[in-house]
């Protein structure tokens, strides 16, 4: 049996008030900010999850529906970030936000060749004005799915009913997505639920009254409570879908609610999630006895908490590259060359630098020669991703190049030793002051002739 | 520092600058060539004379031809010299230590710097070294800021006190730029307007910046027994030191942004070169990297013209200033002179050839004894450093 053995999420730190859109509506979304992608989504959520003493997975599957990189494996750069063994199977799995749900089915359904990683992140992006752009969210969840043996959840069933259905669809020559009337949609996937649950039931051996809780995942307000109703589920039975506060995440909201579910979750609790998209998808878990080992260090609720309300509907139309805007008057910075990457993969990517073997001082980047002693070739690896810090030294930089300036850089010092120069991520430029606490975040720092330049930044611990 | 040094050996006979500023309608050729000109006419010689030349710039051209095809040098030797805004110095240096080994006997040191062309305003380079994309955004600004609320913390500065010693600084080299017709900006600025700028990076403004502007400044040097043949009056090199430091400020915990130690090496070289033994008594007045307002402050100290904690009193009490005790910058500095990057050296290096010779009209100082110019490239924590002891005898 498969199970779930260690997992994670991801809410980025800015919101946008829907109040603030055209047409209003309640709470507030999650919006990645001007240097994240789903790329750097999935590494801080898979981060979460593989934090600690967690197996290197055998295989890595990626589920978007806004990949970086339209071509060109995304599951490469996430798979560099956390540092995996070259051996894993790495694998992208788009255009639907079923997919998540999906690649959760197909990583129990691995089962026993090895762990599989499951990343699953998404920016929603909406047409402006538009009510996709109000209930979308972006956010991100990962879960290391493997043998059940000393799990934190066991995967009791999985099931899937498959549909062809005109309902959100989007075009390679599309910016944004339309949406068949919503009606339509609601009637076609609440049947295609109740099979997908049944099936899933069938398959752990669980009436609809085992339930503890049950997440539903759909682009439709109305669907969750209608396939309540249809499936014989009590209301309390149905959990909080995230919209007020995150939004729907695309192909990682189904997940992002089976970790909240999991976040509070009890030894013993069978938890239900179900994302309905194209045909619908369902997971059963059953919390074990060791759920309380394996919980990340930020719940969902953590990551919801911790946030910046204010941010300006015209600061993220341009963050999201709609609206046109004043562009730095400053060059633009040059792509980054393939084989430099290359060669200083695990610095770029993992941020892993070097421990002198004769002085013990960390070398951040990586040296041949140490910066203390000098001793020379006698380096070990120093994986530096979740090393804290504090600012020693840093400035507000109005003139540099940047899709949000003012730069805020500092100069920083780990508590683990060593000294980086670096951008702060997450941050308000008058609220920065020398010892201020921080973690490490991975960035894309531009694009440059379509070259995503991913490397790490740090930010105000959250 | 194993260094031998040349004092007294190398003598500079003729020296030449064009004014610094937004030359729109010149280019590196002709400023090279002006510069070139009256250098040459300055040593009553003609170009012919020159052996060989070393030539300094940072981002103007690549090779000896950006000289040789503009200037018609004929067949000569020429070095393209670059060390990032140390430039104009390291063509000084190179030049110098070729005449007093005898490899020649007349050269010539020049540096260019065509910086308004780029359409951005500041110091706008393209890096044309591939790179993995990981190398810090941070601007010049951004990097010298960070002196600033290091050394007040330090010394128990408050922020109004750092300011005004700020823009004292800003203040006094735009009043001596101010007496000199070459300098990019030859206005008085008011000190509340320096204070009010709009910001640049940490506390720094607009005016805390040195000028970025094109200009180009030439130097004929010959060893000293042959200096008469060209002048009465030449400028006798004392020590010339250069050091390029390991670079470790943002990999170390322990450096903390109150000092340049390359800078420290390199005057503690020179003056060991020159046999100065107090540079605050000794040195009669010096042109020094000013690139940013706080670079200056800490300067002062690194020089050893001020000890540690005490350079932003000496400012207030105008040490520094023309008629202070140790004019600092009398031509105005990269201030209000202007920065372009390749003739900054020689730059600094044209006004000891004034002073010493009395030709500094409104800025001359009273009767020097010895000179200093100090040269950066970099940023704190990772630079470079060149000083120069200069003297008449």
């Amino acid at each position: 049996m498969a199970g779930i053995l260690r997992y994670g999420s991801y809410v980025p730190y800015c919101r946008l008030q829907r109040a603030r859109l055209e047409g209003g509506g309640r709470g507030e979304r999650a919006i990645a900010n001007f240097d994240e992608d789903a790329t750097s989504l999935a590494v801080e959520a898979g981060r979460e999850a593989m934090r600690g003493s967690a197996p290197a997975p055998a295989t890595l599957l990626f589920a978007s529906t806004s990949h970086a990189y339209a071509e060109k494996l995304n599951a490469a750069g996430v798979h560099a970030a956390l540092d995996l063994p070259p051996e894993a199977r790495l694998v992208d799995l788009a255009s639907s936000s079923g997919a998540g749900v999906a690649a959760l089915g197909l990583a129990s359904a691995i089962g026993t060749g090895g762990p599989s990683l499951v990343c699953c992140a998404d920016m929603v992006v909406g047409a402006p004005m538009g009510a996709r752009e109000a209930m979308g969210g972006d956010a991100a969840c990962a879960f290391l799915v493997g043998d059940s043996e000393g799990a934190a959840a066991q995967i009791l069933g999985s099931g899937s009913h498959a549909e062809e259905l005109l309902d959100v669809w989007r075009g390679p020559e599309q910016q944004f997505a339309r949406q068949w009337e919503e009606r339509f949609a609601q009637q076609r996937l609440v049947p295609a639920l109740v099979s997908a649950l049944e099936r899933c039931l069938a398959e752990s051996g669980l009436a609809p009254s085992d339930l503890k809780r049950v997440a539903v995942d759909s682009g439709h307000r109305k669907v969750g409570g209608l396939f309540a109703r249809a499936a014989g589920l009590r209301p309390d039975q149905l959990a909080d879908d995230l919209s007020g506060s995150v939004g729907r995440a695309g192909a990682a909201h189904a997940g992002l609610l089976l970790a909240g579910l999991l976040d509070s979750a009890e030894p013993g609790d069978n938890l239900a999630v179900l994302s309905a998209s194209d045909g619908a998808g369902a997971l059963i878990v059953q919390a074990t006895e060791r759920i309380g080992d394996h919980r990340p260090a930020h719940s969902v609720a953590d990551w919801i908490q911790s946030k910046r309300a204010d941010v300006a509907y015209e600061t993220y139309l341009k963050w999201r590259e709609i609206l046109p805007f004043e562009p730095p008057r400053r060059p633009d910075p040059p792509r980054p060359a393939a084989p430099p990457m290359r060669r200083s993969e695990r610095w770029k990517y993992a941020f892993v630098g070097s421990r002198c073997r004769s002085c013990g001082t960390v070398n951040l980047p990586p040296q041949v020669v140490c910066v203390q002693c000098g001793a020379v070739d006698s380096m070990d690896d120093v994986p530096y991703a979740d090393a804290t810090a504090r600012v020693a030294t840093y400035t507000v930089d109005h003139l540099a190049y940047s899709l949000q300036p003012p730069v805020v850089a500092a100069v920083i010092d780990y508590d683990q030793g060593g000294r980086f120069a670096c951008e702060l991520a997450d941050v308000d430029p008058k609220k920065v002051e020398i010892g201020q606490e921080l973690e490490m975040t991975f960035r894309r720092l531009y694009t440059a002739d379509g070259v995503r330049n991913y490397f790490w930044k740090a930010r105000p611990r959250r | 520092m194993p260094s031998n040094g040349i004092r007294d050996r190398v003598a500079i006979v003729g020296m030449g600058c064009t004014r610094f500023g937004e030359h729109w309608d010149r280019g590196a050729n002709e400023l090279l060539v002006e510069a070139a000109l009256e250098a040459c006419r300055s040593a009553k010689i003609e170009r012919e004379a020159i052996d060989a030349y070393w030539m300094g710039t940072l981002t103007s051209g690549r090779s000896g031809l950006l000289l040789s095809e503009p200037l018609k040098t004929g067949y000569r030797p020429i070095t393209r010299v670059e060390n990032f805004c140390a430039t104009g110095s390291e063509a000084i240096r190179n030049a110098a230590y070729a005449v007093a080994c005898g490899a020649y006997d007349l050269v010539m040191a020049i540096g260019v710097e065509k910086l308004k062309d780029s359409g951005y305003s500041g110091l706008a380079s393209a890096g044309g070294t591939p790179t993995d994309g990981t190398q810090s955004s941070m601007t010049a600004p951004a990097t010298f800021s960070l002196l600033a609320p290091a050394y007040a913390k330090k010394y128990g500065l408050d922020p109004a006190t750092l300011r005004r010693v700020l823009t004292r600084i800003a203040y006094k080299n735009h009043a001596n730029g101010a007496r000199n017709p070459k300098a990019q900006y030859q206005r008085e600025v008011p000190e509340a307007t320096i204070e009010n700028a709009p910001k640049v990076a940490g506390m720094l403004g607009v005016f805390d910046c040195s000028g970025v502007s094109d200009g180009a400044s030439a130097a004929i040097l010959c060893r000293s027994e042959d200096a008469h043949k060209y002048t009465d009056n030449p400028l006798l090199i004392k020590a010339l030191s250069f050091i390029a430091g390991p670079a470790d400020g943002a990999k170390r915990q322990d450096y903390d942004y109150t000092t340049f130690p390359e800078v420290v090496a390199s005057a503690a070289d020179a003056y060991a070169q020159a046999g100065v033994r107090n540079a605050r008594d000794e040195i009669s007045l010096a042109e020094v990297h000013d690139c940013f307002t706080p670079t200056e402050l800490v300067l002062m100290e690194d020089l050893g013209f001020s000890t540690r904690g005490t350079a932003w009193r000496d400012t207030l009490d105008g040490r520094f200033e023309i008629g202070g005790a140790q004019p600092v910058n009398p031509d105005g500095g990269l201030k209000s002179f202007g920065h372009p990057i390749g003739a900054s050296g020689l730059r600094m290096m044209y006004e000891m050839w004034l002073q010493f010779r009395g030709e500094a009209g409104p800025r001359q100082v009273e009767a020097p004894k010895l000179g200093l110019t100090h040269n950066l490239g970099g940023a704190p924590g990772r630079c470079v450093s060149f000083v120069s002891v200069v003297g008449a005898n």
